[in-house]
């Protein structure tokens, strides 16, 4: 009954200022450029050219997963936001006076922000099939929208973005600087991460590791990527580790962050 | 009609690091009357309030309401309504928005918001963003917050701070009512003179411990032995009254004499032939026990 509240509230606080849909719009402008985009490239060019041989039945999907691969940022960025701008406008105080059970505040934001997370997911996922299965059939290459592969590929990006989106809480809460988790989001999702993956491809014992990090596992749970396409063929984990992988992360930044920053005296 | 319940502090301490900010606070606030909690900045008012609210976790002792520390409150909203000095809103959400979001929280009815922004005076503004709010029209959003769920103990740190002289005057009348119907009232501030017209009762605290504790009036204590004398032959005035064996020293306008009561003063000026042009027995009043009590740091 607590829990159920506090998602009401939680749903209040998100709708109630402008921060999900401007970052939603900007996600699927992004989404939708960089999947029509490359949808052009590839249709224009043929799959005869140099490169990284992609046949017709992989190219949809790749085009599509333009979603989670680039788009995983935005739903990351929304939970960080979530919770650091509780921190940052101290509306912790009168959020913790209505409900004093942390616990519960916290597990509210988690729920709502996984859900708003799905939401986003499929926000993105309509640019970037919307934009690629347009492009693509212009040059005569079927979409495949009646896939049932594709649509199984759609069901775990969804749930990919909403994975990201409690990563998000997590870090926030565990990094309750506004602006130390925007740049925390930025330079890893945007650097550092595939500086590492790219390292670790390149040595069989470090692929072992690199397996492991987010956006490997985004990668594995979703099913392709531009990155997965582009690197070497090395370990990867299976859709539903990759997914425990995410959740696995989510939950152990929560449940750090609740016990450091989350239950700190509120002053 | 929602009663207030008592408002127990029990040998309440909190310690930063080697720093005692609130030490051994042991007192009761009863419901039915407006109680002011008084002390300079820096005394530990808000910190005490803080631990009050289950903000900050004290280091020992306990805040009860009634016996029932507030995170084991069955409906928190319904029974305490707090209102703490910081802005605590996002700026880019609605007043509306902004009660909606706890009223949800709190399980209180669809109502409740409206109900309160009426209360409160800010229903014409219910729709704008609160980053564009006056400190007044925060102060009412935030005294809107702890209206919310109609509580029966209400705890305000420093409501009055940034209102307007109206503001004042309707906050005061408010708060009165407010305990008139047996509700808990405990205003804090800093500045005796503000709420000195608001208040029953006062609490003083200073560097963290209580120093005085008792009805408003008992803070003047008017054991002034002085008396304030001028006539317009001062000179010869201020020569008899010494002459009288009492220690006089001369003011800008008059003089003044230590250890006298003014009936005695005057008849010795009578009795020399001197008129008088004032004669009054002065007062300590209350805002300097006031400072007497917090000391220097109080004189801000």
């Amino acid at each position: 009954m607590n829990l159920v509240r506090g998602i009401r509230s939680e749903i209040t606080k998100l709708l109630s200022t402008r921060l999900w849909w401007v970052l939603a719009l900007i996600m699927v402008v992004y989404v939708a450029i960089c999947a029509g985009g490359l949808a052009a490239v590839f249709g224009s060019v043929g799959s005869g050219a140099r490169g990284p041989a992609i046949s017709h039945a992989q190219l949809p999907q790749l085009i599509y997963s333009f979603a989670s691969s680039i788009g995983y940022v935005f739903p990351v960025l929304l939970g960080a936001l979530a919770v650091t701008s509780e921190f940052r406008y101290q509306s912790l105080t009168p959020a913790f006076l209505a409900q004093p059970r942390r616990g519960v505040v916290l597990g509210a934001k988690v729920v709502t922000l996984f859900l708003t997370g799905a939401v986003f997911g499929v926000l993105a996922l309509l640019g970037s099939i919307g934009a690629g299965a347009a492009v693509l059939s212009a040059f005569g290459i079927d979409p495949l929208l009646g896939d049932p592969e594709i649509w199984a590929f759609v069901g775990r990006s969804v749930l990919a973005m909403a994975l990201w989106s409690a990563i998000g809480v997590g870090l926030g809460a565990l990094v309750p600087s506004q602006v130390a988790a925007i740049v925390i989001v930025l330079a890893f999702t945007q650097f550092v991460e595939p500086l590492l993956r790219f390292a670790s491809s390149l040595t069989d014992w470090s692929a072992q590791l690199g397996q492991f990090l987010p956006g490997s596992a985004s990668d594995a749970l979703v099913g392709s990527s531009f990155f997965t396409i582009a690197s070497a063929a090395g370990p990867a984990l299976e859709w539903w580790q990759g997914g425990l992988v995410l959740a696995a992360i989510a939950a152990v930044a929560t449940l750090i962050g609740f016990f450091t920053s989350w239950r700190r005296d509120v002053s | 009609m929602p009663t207030g319940v008592p408002i127990e502090f029990a040998s309440l301490t909190k310690t930063f690091g080697s720093v005692s900010a609130v030490s051994g606070l042991t007192v009761t606030i009863e419901p039915g009357q407006v109680t002011g909690f008084l002390g300079p900045n820096g005394a530990g008012k808000t910190t005490t309030l803080r631990m009050l609210l289950g903000l900050v976790r004290p280091t020992s002792g306990t805040a009860t309401f009634g016996g029932t520390p507030y995170a084991k409150l069955a409906s928190p909203l319904s029974t305490v309504g707090a209102s703490l000095e910081a802005a605590s809103f996002h700026p880019g959400r609605s007043a509306r928005n902004h009660l909606a979001v706890h009223a949800q929280a709190a399980g209180l009815p669809k109502t409740a918001p409206d109900a309160a922004l009426e209360k409160v005076g800010l229903s014409g503004y219910a729709n704008r963003r609160v980053g564009g709010y006056s400190l007044g029209m925060r102060q009412r959003l935030g005294l809107a917050f702890a209206l919310l769920g109609d509580p029966g103990v209400l705890v305000l740190d420093e409501p009055i701070n940034g209102l307007d002289p109206e503001g004042i005057k309707w906050i005061r009348l408010l708060l009165r009512a407010m305990a008139a119907e047996g509700r808990t009232v405990l205003i804090s501030s800093h500045l005796l003179s503000e709420v000195q017209q608001t208040v029953d009762d006062v609490i003083i605290i200073s560097h963290g411990a209580l120093v005085h504790r008792g009805e408003l009036s008992s803070l003047d204590t008017s054991d002034s032995k002085q008396v304030q004398v001028n006539a317009d032959e001062r000179d010869r005035l201020a020569e008899v009254i010494r002459a009288a064996g009492y220690e006089v020293s001369n003011l800008r306008s008059g003089v003044l004499v230590e250890n006298a009561a003014a009936a005695d003063i005057g008849r010795i000026a009578f009795e020399a032939g001197i008129p008088l042009t004032a004669l009054s027995q002065k007062r300590t009043g209350l805002e300097e026990s006031f400072l007497t009590l917090v000391g220097e740091e109080g004189a801000l």
